[in-house]
């Protein structure tokens, strides 16, 4: 109980931190906003008007304070591009980046684990230098480019599957996976080459340890040492890149919206930052941040599931 | 190799026999680790064997061996059989071998910290081989988990049985070992350096409850030590391994009376002497040379107090000096033993 405490704790430093961050980078970055909104024909008095109407005018303490307590109610300001609430805009765009993203995340842990689990069972078969080809090769392919090339081979050539767009899961479920699913799997593979070769180290690296001898000095069969014994413990580290995979793939939907024109938060964040329309920028940084803060705090806790001993500290 | 009269008597209660038993390690292209290379010794029912010999004399590779757990690759059996009972082990396949280690054959290991799977409780890890072996229920295999903690000396068994590792002691730990090692009644406990991580105190619990263990459970004890007070302490005969083989076997009176080999002569000084007040350990000058690159003839020839010019031309053989005492040396001769020609 004691470490789920502390780990919330942590959780809301973190989202306060990044807060403040967020906040002051938008202060000390070059470019007005206000004189993106007018263009450059605008004069002085245009400009002091809307500065004062936006509320830019203020002490900046005032207006961080208003915009945390905008977080809370879920008003955070017009955007200035569009005219709209930033919050409406966030929670039209966010299902289809979530959904995106979820779905590069399962298809990663469905993959990569049991692809780990299975070279590291068969270690002699495959040497570790065509397996790490294997990753370097995935790590080299860029995501844009693996994008078209699935638009290319599988988007046109499967009816199944639409290469641009986004169908609402509540309109239809088909057509929903048949928009994502390409999406999702652009920024999976890369991460699928990459990370089941850290499944396969963390299960040889157990398979070395002294319990997984007398485990098998109690004669019991191989499936129960590999599949019970050193999974679970192997999942220890294998959880901690795990952790990581959910920011990068958070990261991977940005471009991946662009190929598959997703209209997702990533989209939404580049044409904010073009415009700069820092309500906007804000916004969508504060609700990634809290997106992936939040996951991590949901891998602690399930270390302290699979791991007896960090209950303790 | 050479079989004396006094085995083939005690044929009967053998339980445990080794013959011509050579395990190698490849170590890159070139080399190979002779680590263990040419043994023989048999266990007899209810009997307690102390296998003594410094770091690196093959000791571990031996145990393993007969529990079938020799790392392969790197290891592989060059030669040798390992009968317990009428069954031979070497070749049973996994399968077949998996059933001797769960019902014949329990093993403890030195390190009790590292040696239990950290994420598992106590039960769970005692639970599951008497439910895969002896096909209990959850519900009594647990009941028996309980007994057996009980029986290991752990009083309040109901409650450590759901307490994960790191929760216990040291010597705790030990006794679980030894408790998973006799859940199912085996005919054979070896035990590797069993008390070597726990301080003084525990050790000898740990020793008494592995004798007391013996007894109730009509089994027979290989104990790995390079301890010679734990050698006196404990068992009735000594196997004393050096390079790989054995260099000298002989009841534990007779061993620590009457020693032929210089080696054992050597151990025995490393034992600490209440009188002697001694800080710290004597250790035998030398080093034990590398399991790849053994020399021609005697492989203790370079750290021997009586080193003669034979010594580093001819290898010596396991000769009986009297009943049930055999050295690999060839000083005997010149000391006049009891050696018969056979
Ligand atoms: N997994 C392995 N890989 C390579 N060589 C090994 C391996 N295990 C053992 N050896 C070789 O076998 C030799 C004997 O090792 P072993 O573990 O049996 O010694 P030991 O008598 O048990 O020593 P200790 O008292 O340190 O436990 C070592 O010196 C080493 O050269
Ligand atoms: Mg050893």
């Amino acid at each position: 109980m004691f470490y789920i405490i502390r780990r919330l704790l942590l959780l809301v430093v973190t989202i306060a931190l990044v807060s403040i961050i967020t906040f002051a980078v938008f202060q000390i970055l070059p470019g007005d906003p206000v004189r993106t909104m007018l263009g450059t024909e605008a004069d002085e008095t245009q400009i002091e008007s809307l500065r004062n109407e936006l509320g830019l005018n203020r002490p900046l303490h005032e207006q961080y304070v208003d915009w945390i307590k905008g977080l809370f109610t879920g008003d955070l300001g017009n955007s200035i591009r569009f005219s709209m609430p930033v919050s409406t805009l966030l929670m039209e765009r966010l299902p289809v980046t979530l959904s995106v993203a979820s779905m590069a995340l399962i298809i990663v842990v469905l993959v990569a684990l049991p692809l780990g689990i299975f070279v590291a069972k068969r270690q002699k078969k495959f040497s570790d230098v065509v397996l790490s080809s294997v990753t370097q090769l995935g790590m080299a392919i860029p995501s844009f480019w693996l994008g078209m090339i699935l638009i290319l081979y599988i988007g046109m050539n499967v009816d199944f599957f639409k290469i641009s767009g986004y169908i609402p899961w509540s309109e239809s479920i088909k057509g929903a996976l048949s928009t994502l699913i390409l999406p999702a799997l652009t920024i999976a593979i890369p991460q699928i080459a990459v990370k089941f070769r850290y499944v396969r180290t963390s299960i040889l690296e157990q398979m070395q340890l002294d319990y997984v001898r007398t485990i098998r000095s109690k004669g019991l069969p191989e499936k129960i040492v590999v599949y019970k014994h050193i999974l679970k413990n192997a999942l220890i580290p294998i959880l901690t890149i795990f952790g990581l995979i959910t920011a990068e793939v958070v990261a991977g939907t940005i471009i991946v919206e662009q190929v598959f024109a997703l209209p997702g938060i990533g989209q939404l964040l580049i044409t904010s930052i073009s415009y700069r329309d820092f309500p906007l920028v804000q916004g969508i940084v504060m609700y990634i941040t809290i997106t992936v803060v939040f996951i991590n705090f949901v891998v602690d806790i399930l270390y302290s599931v699979i791991d007896p001993r960090i209950r303790l500290r | 190799m050479k079989s004396s009269t006094v085995e083939n008597n005690k044929q009967k209660d053998v339980l445990l026999e080794v013959n011509d038993l050579r395990i190698y390690f490849d170590i890159n292209r070139k080399k190979v680790a002779k680590a263990v290379d040419g043994v023989d010794f048999s266990i007899h029912k209810g009997e307690t064997v102390a296998l003594v010999g410094e770091s690196g004399s093959g000791k571990s590779v031996t145990s393993l061996s007969v529990i079938g757990l020799v790392p392969m690759p790197p290891g592989k059996i060059i030669s040798g059989t390992i009968k317990l009972e009428e069954q031979e082990l070497l070749s049973l396949p996994e399968k077949s071998m998996r059933k001797v280690r769960g019902n014949d054959i329990g093993m403890i290991f030195q390190e009790p910290m590292t040696s239990l799977d950290p994420v598992f409780t106590i039960g769970n890890q005692i639970i599951e081989s008497l439910v895969y072996h002896q096909r209990l229920s959850k519900k009594e295999a647990r009941k028996q988990a309980i007994e057996l903690l009980k029986i290991v000396g752990i009083a309040n068994s109901e409650k450590v049985i759901d307490e994960y590792p790191h929760q216990l002691s040291g010597g705790m730990r030990q006794r679980v070992m030894i408790a998973i090692a006799l859940s199912n009644n085996p005919k054979l406990l070896i035990a590797d350096e069993p008390t070597t991580a726990l301080d003084v105190t525990v050790q000898s619990q740990i020793l008494k409850l592995m004798l007391k263990m013996k007894d109730t459970f009509n089994s027979s004890i290989l104990l790995i030590t390079h301890d010679m007070g734990v050698v006196a302490e404990t068992a009735d005969r000594v196997l004393v391994m050096y390079g790989g083989q054995i260099v000298e076997e002989a009841a534990v009176k007779e061993l620590f009376l009457n020693p032929k080999h210089p080696y054992t002569m050597a151990l025995l000084k490393t034992m600490p002497n209440l009188d002697q007040n001694l800080r710290r350990l004597p250790s035998i000058p030398g080093n034990v040379p590398p399991a790849h690159q053994f020399p021609e003839g005697c492989r203790f020839a370079d750290r021997c107090e009586f080193v003669m010019e034979k010594c580093r031309q001819v290898a010596p053989e396991l000769v009986r000096i009297s009943d049930g005492h055999k050295a690999r040396c060839h000083l005997p001769f010149l000391k006049g033993g009891e050696y018969d020609a056979q």
